[in-house]
């Protein structure tokens, strides 16, 4: 029976994980079909979803803004392939634009839970101790804490910019991403290949983080990509309160709010957001899944 | 699988239920959705319109509003005079008007009221409604602290007579609002001090009130009910059994609710849907106007606003049929003035014009022909889908036809107060809803020293203006100077007038009596259920 | 365990000590406060309201007061409702959202463990592929779409309840469905996973080769061992029904907590919001707690390190 890979894929190798090892892991995900169905749907949709103000110009024809309030909400038709919205925007022109917005935030969001978890992780997890036990027990207490709470707050009362959404929503998610990094940091500190670089001399933060960090890449991939969906799904439930992005930009989540209240009377403002949402998030989960079962990760409480 | 479904039947209890409005017609229960919890339902405190719609069933006035046209019905007073030169009205109440615990109604109890109302402790929003009388003003400031020295004095029990310091010819209509409801000040007394606005005489169990039906429940957030007095003196007149007040703030969830038959009425219904229930369920829509204009407020300090060239171009280069007709479709007016048209008889004449090459011309004269080395400016507006709406649809026509940038901000409700009280804007949303029927109502809030004129904007012959119309009682002569100072009004132009509000209300075929007027105003008396119509 | 528990309490009570300065700071800074209407007051009246509720004093006075009132348990006025406290109005709405919430949660565990239990029993199959897409289709659906679609479909066409409100017994049926759907998706997953896990080990192909069957070896040996994830996972769980409860709540008329924390922050009622804030915060510490010793309870080989 081959030999299970275990949460420290660099335990047998002491030194930087082989080539080997990124190799079987793609071989891996490959064979997943529905994780790189994932991937590809993801990088198709950002494709189009970035490239929106060349594909509203020259293939659909409207911008996300141009209203036309005598055709006002219009069913899909051949001039507006999927409808449009209250004012008569193009709602297809809207979606990508939306898009753009919804997974930018996505990005920048999970890139500052990203941030501040594996630095926050690593600290802890390296330094041991009485450092970590403090560290660690604010990361329990925090855990339990409702942080949409404060998000709330801060949204209400410093205004909407784009920025502060992103620091808010990714200060929600840091917590997970600390304790694997964290936990991964522990085991792989014993490792041969730290101890020779202590040998050599080396300063602890040039140990940490150009020796150790690139070692847990693996979980640290898998906790992103599933922390974008999180991400989404807390910035609609933002715009459901009134919370998220200004008008006239607007995010999946404004839209699918927007959609939701109309939904009975002009329901493609509401299938057509949601749909792309959810399939969005399908994607990433399974794309998140599948590069777990690649990586062989395991869950995050042990 | 099988299991869950089974269990989703039960639950369900196939068949054909009842509706709660079928049980509540037969009941002759009135069931409001009423847009929000309370804040409270002291008539001197409560103040908004979901508040007064419960008030109004509790307390009595005066004299009450005849729903149809808003004229003035006896109330607790059963007949009035008022002087020749219209500075005194003497107040003649009946002798069975009763509070809910039996005591009379006296002409005291009236100066009691008013006397609490403008203490200056309690913080009364609507304190200003009783400044006609003598020295009500100068009490609520604090300047004196005699009550003796206002115009209002119980000549005995059962006469009430009021002073004014000027005639005001309005009176009357004014005196149809809550804030001249009486309240029962020896209750209150028992339940804490006099000006305390956290006395919890309001509560179930502890209000008494006169009017035609008394508190019977009021569990927070979920439901007030109110049923028939024993003791009010009309009693034989009110032919609903309990009024319920459902507080949901959702005006989607308020909708559904009507539609899954739970309520008689919602207050109002979200723009998008107007259009459908017009074309699609007529009988169950009202679409009435009221009294309230929607308009944009200049910030007329900064510049470029400071140059009324400018003001004037942005406010004849913007399409107000298509935002009513395309945008809002609720039905609403455009409005080209600030006072809504007939309001009391008055219609003012001088309005702004929509004219995009004037304006086109006006702005090229200040100095930015064909919009160029125009500074980009910011609109603010609170944060509801509508506003949001609006802005949008005047940042688009701004380009288009003065080829001008403007950016849209909205904050949210309290920061957009605040942002508005402090000047702190560009061009920022407002509207007003008048109190009472007079265009006083509305072209008082311009002058100089308003607490709600927000613009900056002062000008000293439209404050003689409108000073010199509230000191005189003769019609004719008031309303030529209210003309005079709307055109004023639209030669400054420091607001945009951009339409007259409607209500689409929603309302049962069942409901009988209700009648729509200019400032929404229930009177349950009128109403009752009809369980055949539905 | 005494132990544990004890020194859990004093790491608490720093935390809240943070969070009330930070939630009174954040208040006091924004702009825009209670007494802002649309028809204003005069200067005078807005002052006189400002003295009566104190916030005419420098702040830091204030947030010394604001302190001493939360540790004698006082949480103070609403600005908004003059005539309660804000300890009337939790203690009336509280236990509305907990109701919501427990029954959410029921519906999350019963669907939850049921998908996972099948899934991993018939791992692979469609009774596998099946129950995990529909999880799936629950963790990407928002609950504000959800909910409007159940009372679209079940309210208003099909009209087995009501479309809002918290009178009948019915009425919690389509709140913890919409609110429930979405941890049922993730506990169905982890419950999946957690139960795979045991499946595979030694003991289990033990039992099997002495003949029991699937569903009995899941149910006797493999439920602890497979609640674990679940378990674990209950903590912020219990902390997002509780903040999921905004949207149920708003969209399904309930007069639970949630909405009246929102409507707080936007009405600037300060009192309000610090004592919900406080409250949501104590609670979750509490459920966390409980979950946590369900943890070693189940799991006899963790300890309370």
């Amino acid at each position: 029976m081959k030999a299970e890979l275990t949460l420290q894929p660099a335990e047998a190798m002491g030194a930087e994980p082989s080539a080997s090892f990124w190799k079987d892991a793609w071989h891996r995900l490959w064979k997943n079909k529905l994780a790189i169905f994932g991937l590809a749907v993801i990088a198709i949709m950002s494709l189009l979803c970035f490239a929106e103000p060349l594909l509203c110009r020259y293939v659909i024809g409207y911008s996300y803004e141009q209203q036309n309030l005598a055709l006002g909400p219009a069913p899909p038709s051949r001039a507006h392939w999927l409808g449009t919205d209250a004012l008569g925007r193009d709602l297809l022109a809207r979606l990508l634009y939306g898009g753009r917005i919804s997974l930018m935030v996505g990005l920048c969001a999970t890139a500052v839970s990203l941030t501040i978890g594996v630095i926050y992780g690593a600290i802890a997890g390296f330094a041991g101790d009485k450092l970590d036990m403090v560290m660690m027990r604010t990361v329990d207490i925090l855990y339990a804490l409702p942080f949409t709470i404060f998000v709330i707050l801060l949204m209400v009362f410093f205004g909407q910019n784009l920025v502060l959404l992103f620091v808010a929503i990714g200060a929600i998610e840091w917590l997970t991403m600390a304790r694997i990094v964290r936990g991964q940091v522990m085991s792989l500190k014993h490792q041969e290949f730290v101890e020779a670089a202590r040998a050599l001399g080396l300063r602890h933060g040039r140990i940490l983080f150009r020796h150790i960090v690139p070692n847990m890449l693996g979980p640290i991939i898998v906790y992103a990509t599933l922390t974008v969906p999180e991400v989404m799904l807390l910035e609609a439930f933002l715009s459901f309160l009134g919370l998220g992005v200004q008008p006239p930009q607007s995010s999946w989540g404004v839209l699918i709010k927007e959609g939701a209240e109309m939904m009975e009377v002009y329901p493609w403002l509401l299938i057509y957001p949601a749909l792309l949402l959810a399939l969005t998030l399908f994607c990433l989960n399974f794309l998140g899944d599948g590069l777990r079962d690649a990586l062989d990760v395991r869950g995050s409480k042990d | 699988m099988g299991l869950s479904a089974l269990c989703l039947c039960l639950l369900a209890g196939c068949g054909k239920r009842q509706t709660l409005v079928e049980i509540a017609d037969r009941a002759q229960q009135y069931r409001v959705s009423n847009s929000d919890e309370p804040s409270d339902i002291d008539p001197q405190i409560g103040i908004g319109e979901i508040e007064h719609d419960i008030i109004v069933s509790l307390f009595e006035g005066l004299i009450s509003a005849n729903p149809k046209d808003l004229s003035p019905l006896p109330g607790v007073a059963e007949r009035w005079d008022i002087s020749g030169d219209g500075k005194s009205y003497t107040f003649h109440l009946r002798k069975d008007a009763l509070w809910s615990n039996g005591d009379p109604v006296t002409a005291r109890d009236f100066v009691e009221s008013y006397h609490r109302l403008l203490m200056p402790a309690l913080g009364a929003q609507y304190a200003y409604m009783l400044y006609p009388a003598t020295n009500a003003e100068a009490f609520n400031n604090g300047q004196i602290t005699n009550f003796e020295e206002v115009g209002f004095k119980a000549l005995d029990p059962r006469t009430l007579e009021i002073k004014l310091h000027s005639p005001t010819p309005y009176l009357l209509s004014m005196i149809i609002h809550d804030s001249w409801f009486p309240v029962p000040v020896k209750v209150i007394k028992e339940y804490g001090a006099i000006d305390d606005r956290a006395n919890p005489w309001t509560l179930a169990g502890h209000l008494v009130g006169n009017g035609p039906f008394v508190l019977r429940e009021w569990r927070m957030n979920s439901h007030i009910l109110v049923e028939k007095s024993p003791t009010y003196w009309d009693r034989k007149n009110v032919r609903l059994n309990s009024i319920y007040f459902d507080p949901e703030s959702s005006y989607d969830t308020a909708e559904r609710m009507f539609r899954s038959g739970q309520v008689h009425t919602v207050r109002q219904v979200l723009p998008y849907k107007v259009a459908y229930y017009l074309k699609n369920q007529p009988g169950l829509i009202n679409d009435y106007p009221l009294l309230t204009t929607y308009f944009y407020k200049f910030n007329v300090t900064k510049p470029p606003l400071n140059d009324k060239r400018v003001r004037q171009a942005l406010a004849m280069s913007i399409d107000r049929r298509a935002i009513t007709e395309t945008v809002s479709r609720a039905g609403e007016m455009p409005a080209y003035t600030l006072t809504p048209p007939d309001t009391a008889g008055y219609t003012a004449t001088a309005r702004v014009r929509e004219d995009p090459a004037a304006a086109r011309q006006l702005l090229a004269e200040a100095g930015y022909p064909d919009g160029k080395n125009f500074p980009t400016l910011e609109l603010l507006f609170n944060t509801v889908e509508n506003h949001k709406a609006i802005a949008e649809a005047l940042q688009q026509m701004w380009k288009k036809n003065l080829n001008i940038n403007v950016t849209l901000h909205n904050e949210e409700w309290k920061v957009y107060l605040d942002s508005m009280r402090r000047t702190n804007y560009d061009i920022g949303r407002g509207g007003w809803g008048g109190d009472y029927m007079d265009p006083s109502t509305f072209l008082d809030i311009l002058m100089t020293d308003s607490g709600n004129n927000e613009t900056g904007w002062s000008n000293a012959e439209y404050d003689r203006l409108c000073r010199a119309a509230a000191n005189t009682g003769d019609r004719a002569v008031r309303y030529a100077e209210y003309q005079k100072a709307e055109a004023i009004l639209m030669e400054e132009m420091p607001i945009i007038p951009i339409y007259i509000y409607t209500r689409p209300r929603l309302i049962r075929p069942s409901v009988k009596g209700w009648y729509p007027n200019l400032l929404d105003q229930q009177n349950y008396k009128f109403i009752h259920l009809d369980p055949t119509l539905d | 365990m005494l132990r544990f528990i004890a020194r859990r309490v004093l790491e608490t009570i720093p935390v809240l000590l943070i969070i009330a300065t930070a939630t009174f700071f954040m208040m006091r800074l924004a702009p825009g406060g209670p007494f802002d209407t649309e028809k204003q007051v005069s200067k005078e009246v807005r002052a006189r309201m400002e003295a009566h509720y104190g916030l005419d004093k420098p702040l830091f006075e204030q947030y010394l007061l604001q302190m001493k009132h939360l540790l004698q348990g006082d949480l103070g006025p609403s600005f908004k409702y003059p005539k309660r406290t804000v300890n009337e109005i939790i203690a009336d709405a509280f236990p509305v959202s907990l109701e919501l919430g427990c029954e959410a949660l029921a519906v999350a565990l019963a669907l939850g463990l049921l998908a996972g239990m099948v899934a991993s029993l018939k791992q692979n199959s469609f009774w596998d592929h099946f129950p995990m897409s529909l999880a799936m289709l629950g963790l990407c659906v928002p609950t504000f779409v959800m909910g409007p679609l159940l009372i679209s479909a079940f309210a208003l066409h099909l009209d087995w309840f009501n479309a809002a409100g918290w009178f009948f017994p019915r009425d919690r049926v389509l709140p913890a469905l919409t609110l429930g759907a979405y941890y049922a998706a993730y506990i169905a997953r982890l419950a999946r996973g957690g139960f795979l896990d045991i499946l595979h080990q030694d003991f289990i192909r033990t039992a099997q080769a002495k003949g029991a069957s699937g569903a009995r070896i899941l149910l006797r040996h493999a439920m602890r061992g497979g609640l674990l994830p679940v378990v674990s996972f209950l903590g912020p769980a219990i902390a997002g029904l509780l903040t999921g409860s905004f949207v149920v709540e708003t969209i399904f008329g309930i007069p639970g907590l949630g909405r009246f924390f929102v409507t707080a922050a936007f009405n600037r009622d300060y009192f309000m919001v610090m004592g919900s804030v406080l409250f949501y915060a104590v609670f979750v510490i509490v459920l966390n707690l409980a979950a946590d010793i369900a943890l070693v309870w189940l799991n006899p080989r963790l300890r309370f390190e």
